[in-house]
Order: C-alpha cells, then structure tokens, then sequence
C-alpha cells in the first residue's frame, strides 16, 4: 500500500466526558487529518470511552495525530495498532432484494460469511456479518448483483491480540 | 456554610492569589459582578471585551502570572475570542470565565446565548461549561492549574447563570488530579547527555531562542548554557528578550525579518539547537532550506511541537528550565572537552562576526523626515532599562525588535503567533496594571492604534501611565510594503485616506497627546512624554514609505535576503 496514504487503526482512551467527541473530531478536521470511521462507546470503567479511528497518513502525520491526541487533557491513552498483533471486527447490516430467483443465493453466501439473518419481508433480506473490514467488503461485492437497498456499517473497534491491555 | 456559584468563582479567584481581574459586565455574570463588590479584587473595566483578554494577556507576560478575565455571555463571550487565540498561539497562562444562559435555556437560541465552549475548542488548551455547581470549585482549580502549567495556555470556564445563583457547601480541593493530563517537565537525562555530546562535536553550533526560554524563568540558566559553549545565539520574535541583544553571542532575531547574520549563521551552522521555539514558517522561511547542513536538537515541553514542522535529530521533551540546568551540569562533567570547545568554533565566530560587520542592522537617518527606526533608538535611549515594551503588528512592531536592543525578560510584549493588530494597548494596560511603578511603552502604527483605541478611556479612568508611540504613516504599511515589493505598487485598501487628529482624540479622552513631524522633535516628544504624568500619546509622522528590511520573500530561503529596497 502506498505508504503516504497508508491505513491506520488507532485506540484512544477519553474521559467519558460532555463533548470528548467534538474535540476529537474538531482535533482532526482543523488540522486537516483524515478521518475514515470513529466509534465510541463506554468501556467497562463508565468514566472511560473508547474511541476506535480509522485514518490515514504518512509516518509524519500519523506522529502527529498520536501526539495531538495526547495532548488533549480529556485523552488518557492513545495506541497505534500499526505494526502490531490486533484483532479488529466490524458489523454491517445489509438490506437485501430478495426475488424468488435471489433468495436462496443470499442466504446462502449469509451462510458462507456467517452471517445472521435478522429480519425477513416478502421482498427483502436484512442481513448482519460481522468480522474484520475485508470481510465486510467481500459480502458487500458478492450481494451487490443481487440489489443492496440499504447498507450501515459500524466502523471497526480493535483490541490487541494476546493478554496485554491498552493501560499496560 | 453554603455559598452561592458567584461566590464560589470569587473564592477560587482569591485562593489562586488573583488580585487583578479585567472584564465588562453584562446579563449573565451581574450576579458575579454584584458579589465582586464584596471581595478585595480589583476590577479593570475595560471598553471592548476583546480589550480586557489582551490586558488580562499584558499583565501574565509582564509577570508570569495567570491572567483573569471575566465577560458576559454571548456577543461578550465571542468577543473574547481574538484575544484567546492570541494567548494560545503565544502559550500564555490566562483563565477567561464567561456567563452563560441559564442551563434549561442552553440550546434554545436564547437571548445573549453563544456556544462559547464549541467556539472557542480549537483556541483554547481547554475549556469547561459548569453544569452542575457541585463541579465548580474542581473545574476552577482544574482551570487555574492546566492554565499556568506544562506549556502555559488560556482556559475558558462557562458558567450559566443559575449555576452562579445556585448554592452548595464550598471546599477547595488541595490538588488537581488529571490522568489524562500529566507535562513532561524532566528532560530525559539520555537525551542529554547525547545532547551535549552533539554540542562538544559541533564546529558551527547556533542556539536558537524561542519563547518558551521565557515562559520557563530560564535566561540565567541560558546564559550559563550559552557562555558555557560561546555559541552564537539568534532568537524568535517570542524569544526576544530572554537573551540580552548586546551580548556579543546575540545574533538577533532570524526569519523573515531576521539579522543577516543570524539567517546566515542557521543557514551554514552544523548544529541547531532549538530551546523552546517551534520553528513557525516566519522563522524557517522554505522549509526544505532552512540549517539544511545542521543537525538539529530540540528542546521543547510540547511534545507536539517536535518534529511538526522541521525534521529533528535528537528531541528533549522538558520544560527547558530543567532540560538546560542538565545540559549544563553535563558540560561539567566533559569540563575539560567543553573548555575546549570556544577554542574549536574561533573560526565559526569570526565567519557569522564578518557577517554582522558587513550586514549590520541599520537604517538611512534624515535631517528633513522622520525614520521609524531612529524613534525606536530614540525611546531605547530615553527610557529605563526594564521599561516594560509593547507593540501591536505590523512595521513598527518589526522596527522595534530590530532596533530595540533589549536585555531583560519580558520586556517585550507582543503577539508574535496570531500577529494580533490592537493587541498593544490594552495588552499595555494589562502590563501597567501588573507593574505600577514601570515604564510601559505601546509602540503602535496607525492602523493597529486604531483597532482598540477605545482604550485610551480605561488608560484615563485608572490613571496608567502608558506612553503610546504611534510611528503614523498614513498606511497599513506592512501590507503596503508587500505591495509595492510583490504587487507592483497596487495599494489597494492600504492607504489609511482619513488623516486622524492623534492629539484631539488622546485630549478627547483626557489623555495628553503630543505630535512630531520633524526628527529634531522626536526627542523632545520622548522626553515630555515620560515626564507628563498618566497617559500620554505620542504621534510621530514618520518616512511614509520606509520599509523593513532585511526581508526574506514569503516561501524563500531564509538566506535568499532582500537587502534594501
């Protein structure tokens, strides 16, 4: 991947605090910082939010982007996944055409993908798949031919792999 | 016992040692101001909000101390927004408390209702709307302590107004825990010692002085540093008066408006290193350009600052206080190596001392009209040697680091990050306010004299005696400048057509104006000037197209000098 534009995947830790998420976004578009997806929710300590950021940048902006987080006083923690072992899962739920000739075919790569079937009309299919991004991406191009009439997704959260935390 | 919000915020002021706050009433914070006249804080009524920042911001550089500012709730709250972006850009300590509407009415569009925390996010180093009163004494010392604390910067607290009507039992806490906010102040004693082994390598080392020397109390342990390793020193517009102009290491300043020789010297040096400065684009010129065969250290407590802008060898984040008392104390330990190294740079010094003997800073004088640059020496001469100086932006503000010469901390003032046009008066005021019994100087053009000028009333009201000089040109001249260099003399809107009564309007205010139009009058003017007791303004008509030179071309190479026009 063209390393200037090269994706990053980025946990910070808030506190659970009255407009944590303006700074953070107003942090990212004032300086010009791309923002691909942000999530956020409560962690298990409720004063504590965990903001997951996909974006994208050069090590030099990227640096950046750590280091403004950091300075932040509402910012407790923040970690780079680039480089290392981390697990990153994202849901979509997708409302399908489904047409006697289509029905089987969707449930069937809902199948394949592990996917849940999660409501169900005379014309249509909702389907939820959740794993990482590429997944996602995968079942999105494998259901397009049969008619997506509408398509969310969460953006990806992120732990890393094995027993260290984002504290430690 | 149970206070009120109002008095809980007047409580707070009072245990953080303020003494001094400067504001304008309004709707939402006349429970504040009615309680005020309760308390032994003394209140400067400014005639513009955006007037009270600047003197809030004058009296924390003069001093250190933290500024205090209260205004009113909306049109109150947003013009306080220019003066807290120009606090923030130059890291100055300042706490700003505006009223806000009542919370049930927070959203509705409501009369006086500004979303000031959402305004001002990006310009402050934080902010807090107070929502319930049991957090206000917290938020306050919270406020107090991010304000004045690892690289300084203003916080604003919005307070509704039935928050402030609101009462609750008052305990100040004794400490401020933020685990999201912990400075860096100890430089990293591996950093330093790499440090000071670049140092003792380096045959054509410069140090370049920012504003964070200041911001730090570090002139003594720089001047230590810098005659430690007799390494030539060049300084930012912030860092002006951390390092004396007549020691004979000072360079001046470098950037766009730099000496000769200190763009020279950081152009051919082989090590920079950057002690609380953030190399802005005035100072680097073309980044690609600038000290491209120096290795670069740099000092700075904002981590964010490192690496920003310019590429960094060796980084130390710190305050600089600590960084260079550890720099220092590890020369000593390679006494005998760093008793060499003066000897080892001889040939550096006389390069960048052939340099300033060719290229001094300097100026054409007249018999017939008056140079800016021969007022500036003039109130140099003229005045004491801690007079307290403050400029607003523009040429004038450029003539005066150029030709000032100054050798004491803070006795600059001026805004150097967001380059404020009406920053210098009331920021004047402020600095009179901090120290009564010192010489305060705006240095002011036309143009910026008359972005605040409204504040000639409050000088009168509480009898500061600050000297306005106003170099009056006739022109926004700084713009005007780059016009007839970049625009082929198309000075479009520069021209400031109406010819004000500088006297007139100072006497309108019951201020003493006075006037020069021919250098043999400058002097006289300077010399009634600081006799006359209270407010004096002095017009000075000067060169009306005298530029400031040296100039580096926007996006030059800070050694690609315009020498003269």
């Amino acid at each position: 991947m063209d390393i200037a534009n090269m994706k990053h995947t980025i946990s910070v830790l808030v506190e659970n605090e009255f407009g944590v998420l303006a700074r953070v976004a107003g942090l990212f578009s004032g300086r010009g910082f791309n923002i691909e997806s942000l999530t956020v929710a409560p962690t298990l300590d409720p004063s504590v939010s965990c903001m997951t950021i996909v974006t994208s940048g050069d090590e030099r902006v990227l640096e950046q982007i750590t280091k403004q987080l950091n300075k932040l006083i509402d910012t407790i923690k923040v970690m780079d996944f680039t480089g290392m072992e981390f697990i990153e899962r994202e849901m979509a739920l997708i409302k399908v055409q489904a047409t006697d000739e289509t029905r089987a075919e969707v449930l069937r790569i809902a199948d394949i993908f592990r996917g849940k079937v999660v409501d169900v009309t005379a014309r249509s299919y909702t389907l939820e798949i959740t794993g990482a991004p590429g997944k996602i991406e995968a079942v999105i191009d494998l259901l397009r031919p049969m008619g997506i009439k509408e398509l969310v997704r969460s953006g990806p959260v992120a732990l890393c792999r094995g027993s260290k935390d984002i504290k430690g | 016992m149970k206070k009120t919000g109002s008095q809980i915020l007047l409580e707070c002021l009072m245990l953080e040692g303020v003494d001094t706050v400067f504001g304008y009433p309004g709707g939402t914070v006349i429970n504040i101001y009615d309680d005020l006249l309760d308390y032994p804080i003394r209140h400067i009524l400014t005639r513009h909000e955006q007037a009270a920042v600047h003197a809030a911001d004058g009296y924390a550089r003069a001093t250190g101390k933290v500024g205090v500012v209260i205004a009113t709730s909306g049109p109150g709250a947003t013009n306080t927004v220019t003066g807290i972006a120009t606090a923030y850009m130059d890291s100055v300590p300042m706490v700003v408390i505006t009223g806000q509407v009542p919370t049930p009415l927070i959203g509705n569009d409501a009369f006086q209702e500004a979303d000031i925390v959402g305004i001002t996010r990006p310009i402050t180093k934080h902010n807090y709307l107070v929502k319930d009163i049991k957090d206000l004494a917290r938020i306050l010392k919270q406020a107090f302590y991010i304000a004045r604390t690892g690289r300084p910067g203003p916080v604003l607290v919005d307070l509704p107004k039935d928050i402030q009507l609101a009462s609750t039992r008052f305990a100040y806490p004794d400490s401020v825990s933020l685990r999201g906010y912990k400075p860096t102040y100890s430089g990293n004693v591996r950093q330093v010692e790499k440090a000071v082994r670049m140092i003792l390598a380096a045959r054509k080392p410069v140090v370049y002085v920012g504003g964070g020397v200041t911001a730090s109390e570090a002139s003594s342990e720089l001047m230590d540093f810098v005659q430690q390793i007799q390494a030539p020193v060049v300084t930012t517009l912030m860092g002006m008066s951390a390092f004396p102009r007549r020691h004979p290491l000072a360079l001046g300043m470098l950037g766009m408006h730099g000496t000769y020789s200190a763009n020279m010297a950081v152009t051919n040096s082989d090590l920079l290193i950057a002690v609380g400065a953030r190399f802005d684009d005035r100072v680097t010129g073309k980044v690609a350009s600038f000290a491209p065969h120096a290795k670069i250290i740099h000092i700075d407590i904002d981590p964010t600052s490192i690496k920003k802008n310019v590429r960094v060898d060796l980084p130390i984040v710190g305050q600089v206080k600590d960084v260079l008392v550890k720099i220092n104390k590890e020369l000593q330990a390679h006494a005998e190596t760093t008793a060499e190294l003066p000897g080892m740079t001889v040939a550096w010094r006389e390069e960048i001392g052939e340099w300033t003997r060719t290229h001094p800073v300097t100026y054409k004088n007249s018999e017939t009209v008056i140079k800016p640059q021969y007022v500036i020496e003039k109130i140099r001469e003229l005045t004491d040697d801690d007079a307290i100086i403050v400029t607003e932006v523009g040429q004038h503000q450029m003539w005066t680091a150029q030709f000032f010469q100054f050798s004491q901390p803070r006795t600059f003032l001026t805004s150097g990050g967001l380059g404020t046009m009406g920053f210098g008066l009331p920021a004047a005021l402020g600095a009179q306010v901090a120290c009564p019994d010192r010489q305060v100087i705006d240095v002011s053009g036309d143009g910026s004299f008359q972005m605040n000028s409204q504040e000639l009333a409050t000088l009168v009201q509480y009898q500061l005696p600050v000297k306005i000089a106003i170099l009056n040109n006739n022109y926004l001249g700084m713009v005007r400048q780059w016009q007839e260099l970049f625009f082929r003399r198309r000075y479009s809107q520069t021209p400031m057509e109406l010819p004000i009564d500088f006297v007139k309007l100072a006497e309108a205010y019951g201020a003493t104006g006075l006037t020069a139009a021919r250098p043999e009058e400058v002097e006289g003017v300077i010399r009634k000037a600081l006799q006359t007791p209270g407010p004096v303004l002095m017009e000075f008509k000067i060169d009306r197209e005298e530029n400031v030179m040296p100039m580096v071309p926007a996006g030059a190479a800070i050694n690609e000098m315009v020498l003269a026009s």
